[in-house]
């Protein structure tokens, strides 16, 4: 696995190739990027930069969306 | 702030009854200069199925409902925005679940990427069991998102002074409970609620507690402007059908608050006149 990047995703741990991006997480884990959104180490990180962040090892990285709540 | 001051509607039948009443047609509900185009709000949360949502939600007439944020689940299609975009119906985030501030705050800028919007129903609860509203932790949160351009509308307990501290700190709407989510327990303050109502200049809109449509009834009765409804649509045996009946209770709730209610009287007060009377 050397040159692999281990992070967690959602809390569960995630391990992808080097120069893996948010957009790649996000379009393996979502149908659709539509509703979700990223925090990366607990800060938002804009739709607009999904494609440009690379992930790096350790990251905590959370993918939401939306779901039935009051 | 002037308030509402001598139209709310008394418990004590030694107060003043309020004033005539307009006899305009009825004003739209105005949140953060933006009309909303329903007075009774839906919670999305406990429903047993999708096709029971989309049917309460249609019955239901509103114009907005909350959606908490959580992780995707990548064997779950993202419906529910799909839905409520469908329906023209505005996607209210929570921040249901978060204990401080930091963690709210957290969650209602993840949901305005999420959903490209500023407003959250903001909540921090301070208690598991009871899931009051930790009103320390909130008024801080409240702060920092109105700074940071949110139109924040705070679930908060029936506490006039903590709505008015909500207000204070630029909040579009206070969201006072009628008694604990999910509880169905109704309002069990209400001399607080039209406190609440007396003194507020942003919209009253009772969130928490109702039970059944009579509850509903009350709170716009009492000078509320909106209601938020969750579990009592949501659990209900037939939830559209529950839905219909709580549109229909905003809506008589709101005319007979506009209509203006008799004063409470310990005695009776004869309807029918004596003069005339026949010798019988």
């Amino acid at each position: 696995m050397t040159g692999m990047t281990e992070v967690t995703v959602n809390g569960t741990p995630w391990t992808g190739p080097p120069g893996t991006t948010l957009g790649d997480l996000v379009a393996e884990w979502c149908a659709s990027p539509r509703g979700i959104a990223v925090a990366r180490n607990g800060d938002v990180v804009p739709k607009s930069s999904w494609d440009a962040t690379r992930i790096i090892g350790g990251d905590r990285i959370e993918i939401v969306t939306a779901a039935a709540g009051g | 702030m002037a308030g509402r001051s001598g139209t709310v509607e008394t418990m004590d039948a030694s107060v003043p009854a309020p004033p005539p009443p307009s006899t305009a047609a009825d004003t739209d509900l105005v949140i953060a200069g933006q009309v909303v185009g329903s007075r009774l709000i839906l919670g999305t949360g406990g429903m047993t199925s999708p096709q029971s949502l989309r049917d309460a939600l249609i019955e239901s007439g509103a114009a907005m409902a909350t959606v908490a944020m959580r992780r995707v689940d990548p064997t779950t299609p993202h419906s529910l925005v799909d839905l409520l975009g469908e329906l023209r119906i505005q996607v209210l985030p929570n921040t249901a679940g978060c204990f401080t501030a930091s963690d709210a705050i957290l969650t209602a800028k993840l949901a305005r990427e999420a959903f490209s919007t500023d407003w959250v129903k903001l909540e921090v609860i301070g208690d598991e069991a009871t899931l009051l509203p930790d009103t320390v932790e909130l008024v801080a949160a409240a702060e920092e998102l109105v700074d940071d351009g949110f139109v924040v509308l705070p679930y908060c307990g029936d506490d006039p002074v903590a709505a008015r501290r909500l207000e204070q700190a630029g909040c579009a709407a206070v969201m006072p409970l009628g008694s604990p989510i999910g509880s169905g327990l109704g309002i069990r303050n209400p001399h607080n609620i039209a406190l609440i109502v007396e003194q507020a200049t942003v919209p009253v809109v009772l969130d928490a507690g109702v039970g059944t449509a009579s509850d509903v009834c009350v709170a716009m009765e009492l000078g509320c402007d909106a209601v938020l409804v969750a579990s009592a649509i949501t659990r209900a045996h037939q939830p559209p059908l529950m839905a219909r009946a709580m549109r229909e209770a905003v809506s008589a709730g709101r005319a007979a608050r506009n209509a203006g209610r008799i004063t409470r009287r310990f005695h009776a007060h004869a309807s029918s006149s004596f003069d005339g009377m026949a010798d019988l």
